[in-house]
């Protein structure tokens, strides 16, 4: 620290800022060990700890279930692929068919909206049990009655209702101006919308999309209600059979192996899209 | 000028491209077009000039057909183009619009913003496409920008994107609809510069503008639109140095007192 008048060069400044970075970090990094640490000591000498432990984190009850579980995580992974599918085809054609006025699609678009209210306002574990066990009660000939194929259906219903107003939303927010150039250049209304609006649209709605996808990929555990050995299902079986939590936090651990990646990749999607194309285009075209 | 295809023929000698008879235009009850009569010849550049709202982009949106008409009719090299019943998509693609706004697709790179018309509205074969879109691109002195997704560019080099897109398929006629006057001071020579190589080409255009010396420059006609009517239309001499009108003397003079003239 010098008394004199000299002046600050840009050398002094570096290191400053250097010198505070260092000491956040330390005080972080500190009171993080503290605090977490104090909290994991007392849990672990809490009286109840062992019996905790023994129920939840058995290592031996996780070993017997685990593979199980992880078969029918499986199911729950394809399951969850093959709907999103769906989802995705359905609720875009209800978005559009909802959006654009097509006189002859008039009864169609009725329909939609009936089948968006009525979609979005049922509990889905209703809707799933009500599919499952009354589509196979009809004893009608060319349904199907396999319960996964009918809880997957049951689903994809349900996510295409929210999903197409995720859709809905992002062909809305398209502006107008952009339609006309792509008529102005001759594409007929069909091309304008393969070629200009749709593409901006989903690209707009990605990550609210992407919500709807985590979501779903929760919500295929609903599926056990009719009996198939998915995840949750295997676990509930071994819980009820030895009175031990343990199964059920493996497969909470893996759901969130694969909820908790795609979260980050939401994040990171709409951090890009900010960033890529500044915050103008996240407001509108223009 | 590079070109695609088979030139569209033109009109049998001496009928005009365009030909707007009567035409008239409302929004509700609000009348925005009162019967609109104009002639624009093989090669001729017309201006549209006027305050805004006269009516002027509502015209140009009336010739491509993106809006319906009330009453009157609009030839094309002497064909009818407003019936009732006809596919404007086909006409369309005769007509080349550029916007205020430039309206390019932001999620596709400057060289599929100047092929879409052609690759999906014409069907020309993709590689065919591509080539001259280059090609038009480089006369315009954007080849190096090809590659670029349109909001890298400049608002000029986006306007001149624009007017690329609009001639790739060589329009019968071009309607630029003040093309300039989304454009930062400095970027509108650039874009004035590339129309004025068009009209010497001999390109057919209808140009609604605020920049009189250019009407001047570049335009055969000027006509001065005040509340939906043409009120005075002639060569840009008379208009814009010795208008007869009452309305058209006292639109230029407030261009004058804004330094607008």
């Amino acid at each position: 620290m010098s008394t004199q008048h000299t002046l600050t060069t840009r050398e002094d400044r570096a290191q400053a800022r250097r010198r505070r970075t260092r000491r956040h970090i330390a005080i972080a990094g500190t009171s993080t060990v503290v605090v977490l640490g104090g909290l994991a000591a007392r849990i672990v000498t809490a009286r109840g700890w062992p019996s905790v432990r023994r129920t939840f984190f058995s290592a031996h009850r996780f070993s017997q279930a685990f593979g199980g579980i992880l078969s029918g995580f499986w199911l729950d992974v394809r399951l969850f692929l093959i709907v999103e599918v769906c989802v995705l085809a359905l609720a875009l054609l209800i978005a559009l068919i909802r959006t654009f006025d097509i006189p002859a699609l008039f009864p169609l678009k009725l329909l939609c909206i009936v089948f968006v209210d009525v979609m979005r306002g049922i509990p889905t574990i209703l809707l799933v049990y009500l599919v499952g066990f009354s589509v196979p009660a009809l004893n009608l000939k060319g349904l199907p009655n396999n319960e996964v194929v009918l809880g997957g259906a049951a689903l994809a219903m349900c996510y295409s209702a929210y999903v197409s107003e995720v859709f809905r939303a992002g062909l809305m927010s398209i502006h107008p101006s952009q339609g006309a150039a792509a008529l102005a250049l001759g594409l007929s209304p069909a091309q304008a919308l393969r070629a200009v609006i749709v593409p901006q649209a989903v690209r707009r709605v990605a990550p609210p999309l992407l919500n709807d996808f985590i979501a779903l990929q929760k919500d295929v555990a609903l599926v056990s209600i009719l009996g198939p050995q998915e995840a949750f299902r295997v676990a509930q079986i071994f819980q009820d059979q030895y009175f031990n939590f343990t199964p059920l936090l493996g497969a909470a651990a893996l759901y969130l192996c694969v909820t908790i990646p795609m979260t980050r990749f939401v994040d990171h999607l709409q951090a890009r899209t900010l960033r890529a194309r500044g915050p103008s285009f996240a407001l509108g075209p223009r | 000028m590079s070109g695609l295809g088979p030139v569209i023929p033109g009109a049998p000698a001496g009928a005009p491209v365009l030909e707007i008879r009567g035409v008239t235009k409302s929004y509700g009850d609000q009348d925005v077009l009162k019967g609109i009569n104009l002639t624009v010849g093989e090669h001729e550049a017309v201006a549209l000039i006027g305050a805004s709202g006269s009516g002027k982009s509502t015209l140009l949106r009336c010739i491509d057909l993106l809006e319906e008409i009330g009453d009157g009719d609009i030839f094309l090299d002497g064909e009818p183009i407003t019936v009732p019943g006809l596919n404007p998509v086909p006409i369309r693609r005769k007509l080349g619009l550029v916007f205020q706004s430039f309206n390019l697709f932001p999620h596709m790179r400057v060289i599929d913003n100047v092929v879409l018309g052609a690759v999906r509205g014409q069907k020309v074969p993709a590689a065919e496409a591509r080539e001259a879109g280059l090609k038009l691109l480089a006369r315009f002195g954007l080849e190096s920008r090809a590659r670029d997704y349109p909001d890298r560019l400049s608002g000029g080099q986006q306007q001149r994107v624009a007017i690329a897109r609009a001639m790739l398929t060589r329009p019968r006629a071009l309607l630029l609809d003040e093309v300039t006057s989304a454009l930062d001071p400095e970027l509108v020579g650039e874009v004035l510069e590339l129309i004025r190589e068009l009209k010497l080409e001999g390109m057919t255009m209808i140009l609604a503008t605020h920049e009189m010396s250019f009407a001047r420059d570049v335009a055969d006609q000027v006509c001065f639109l005040e509340d939906g009517r043409i009120v005075e239309q002639g060569p840009p001499e008379q208009i814009l140095s010795a208008p007869r009108e009452a309305a058209t003397q006292r639109f230029l003079s407030r261009l004058i007192d804004a330094n607008r003239l």
